[in-house]
């Protein structure tokens, strides 16, 4: 266990207690740092810091609320006894999680490219709408983010539905059906709360996934962004750490991020924790 | 009870339901493809053709990044495939070690180990880059293909997945080994080790899928054009001024190409690496 414990403490306690420390100093090059106390940290007060936790944030919250319903959905269908090919449907549906995102990416800025000769502007084009540019607004630039996001993780959450789907004892249904119970009230007296430790353990990671995002920005704006269009706060750090040279700085953000995924699953966690102590009291 | 032809019906419902879903999944992949067959001045000016027009199809872009002015492009491919290769190997082995030992044996400050382990699981482990490229850049392994493996080859899933799965099998193989006069390492190398193959392919995967993906941590390590992975290659390309579609194109495709065939033929172990690895925790 020694070598374990030794590239434990070297990979990632000695990282964390740096990363805290770090975010105390101004570091100018690799000994030459300065204790600046909380500079850094008063530093945050700043328009970009703002949008960047109002990007990550609203990120991680719209790929939630694509990334859980929808596959608990395709998941109960494919689960459906009169579903055919549900092998091959998984599979198709898994294929771009294979993908790395710079080359969905590639495919994605094509998708979303600015003028109307692009798919997603031609089928606007459909519904007679005008061509949008979607890398320069704020909305479709999150929408665009979003989507790419979507499309790539859709196939893995439908995965871990299904094997939770199966770990349903087919009798429960069984007895609902002979009480007459319609399809619906199965889903949710039955489907759902059988489902929830599932549902907890993919927003448990996806709001630790929406707030490390990284790439789904890098791809649509690889060097300047209007307006902080597509800011993330991982981008943020990157930019601050490696671009500007102050990983001081960067630090500061990172611990500020570290926190805030934290809160969140914390309190997430606690609440449908409680919940389901409450439900099995009842 | 339900009539035959309500349940042909539901039958027709769902699946057109999901030749559309598929359908539309699909259609990147499907754009891409085509794309990538078509000379970029033309892609630029005419757009996108939902159809496929055979005549102007070409094989250039290939071209180019095979033979032509793209060929770095090779490198990049050579330099993933051996970052992946050596990274899921050495990956492998550490996390089976200390999965296997969790799992398996009992010693004081075990539940505390595997509780940090879960915990890692759950924090951004990107907020640690900054502290480890300082580290890299004291130990100048800042681009080297050393300094892209090393930081993350203790993988928390890892070692959770390899935990999970030993803690399954019985004892009793051990204790038998044991008896036998078989040491400890033994032990791990003889009889567990063949016992957890299935695992070991199904890690293999995910962990080799993974490291082919990765973009952050490369694009900070790798510093010059030749040392770059395919992602951060790509990513190289892409600029607000003159993209290098041609190449960008082809070369996603070619990224994506091999991780597809490895799928196809892997299925099962894709999806059991996914779902043991989240799920009976």
């Amino acid at each position: 266990m020694l070598p374990f414990l030794l590239s434990f403490y070297v990979l990632f306690v000695y990282p964390i207690i740096s990363t805290v420390i770090m975010s105390f100093q101004q570091v100018l090059g690799l000994h030459d740092t300065r204790f600046i106390g909380l500079r850094n940290y008063s530093r945050l007060i700043d328009v970009h810091f703002g949008n960047a936790i109002k990007t990550s944030t609203l990120y991680a919250f719209f790929t939630i609320a694509v990334l859980i319903p929808l596959p608990v959905i395709f998941s109960v269908f494919l689960s459906a006894r009169t579903m055919v090919a549900r092998n091959f449907f998984r599979s198709v549906l898994f294929i771009p999680a294979l993908t790395s995102a710079v080359a969905a990416g590639v495919a994605f800025r094509l998708f979303f490219g600015e003028t109307a000769i692009w798919p997603a502007n031609q089928l606007l084009g459909l519904f007679g709408l005008h061509p949008v540019r979607w890398t320069l607004g704020y909305g479709s630039g999150l929408f665009i983010m979003v989507a790419l996001a979507s499309w790539r993780w859709l196939g893995v959450n439908v995965v871990y539905f299904l094997a939770g789907l199966q770990n349903i004892p087919p009798e429960l249904y069984e007895s609902a059906d002979i009480d007459g119970a319609s399809p619906l009230s199965k889903f949710f007296y039955i489907t759902l709360p059988l489902l929830k430790p599932i549902i907890v353990y993919v927003l448990t990671i996806s709001i630790y996934g929406g707030y490390a995002m990284f790439a789904e920005s890098y791809v649509y704006w690889p060097e300047g962004m209007p307006g902080d269009t597509g800011l993330s706060m991982v981008r943020y750090i990157y930019q601050q750490a490696f671009g500007r040279n102050d990983l001081g700085y960067g630090s500061a953000i990172g611990i500020a991020l570290l926190a805030i995924v934290f809160t969140i699953n914390l309190v997430q966690l606690r609440f449908f924790g409680l919940f389901r102590r409450e439900r099995e009291y009842s | 009870m339900i009539g035959g032809r309500r349940l042909a019906a539901s039958r027709l419902l769902l699946l057109a339901f999901f030749v559309a879903v598929g359908a539309a999944v699909l259609f990147p992949f499907y754009f891409l493809l085509v794309s990538s067959f078509r000379p970029s001045q033309e892609l630029f000016t005419e757009g996108f053709h939902l159809g496929i027009r055979l005549k102007g199809m070409t094989l250039t872009n290939y071209q180019v990044l095979l033979q032509g002015s793209g060929v770095i492009y090779l490198s990049w491919y050579k330099n993933s495939i051996l970052i992946t290769a050596l990274f899921t190997a050495v990956s492998l082995f550490l996390s089976s070690l200390v999965g296997y030992g969790l799992g398996v044996y009992v010693f004081k400050g075990r539940n505390l180990i595997f509780t940090l382990v879960l915990f890692l699981l759950m924090i951004p482990l990107e907020i640690l880059m900054l502290p480890l490229y300082k580290l890299l850049v004291t130990i100048h392994l800042i681009n080297t293909y050393a300094g892209v493996i090393l930081p993350f080859v203790v993988s928390p899933a890892g070692i959770f997945f390899f935990r999970q799965y030993s803690a399954g099998i019985p004892r009793d193989y051990v204790d038998a080994g044991r008896m036998d006069g078989c040491t400890e390492y033994g032990i791990y190398a003889r009889i567990m080790a063949p016992l957890m193959r299935p695992a070991f392919g199904a890690m293999a995967i995910l962990l080799a899928m993974r490291e082919w993906n990765d973009f952050l941590w490369p694009l900070i390590v790798l510093r010059t054009n030749e040392n770059f992975t395919i992602p951060v290659g790509l990513a190289s390309l892409m600029s607000p001024y003159g993209n290098n579609y041609d190449m960008l194109i082809a070369g996603a495709i070619l990224a994506i190409v091999p991780i597809i065939v490895l799928f196809l033929f892997n299925q099962r172990a894709f999806v059991s690496g996914l779902t043991v690895g989240g799920i009976k925790g």
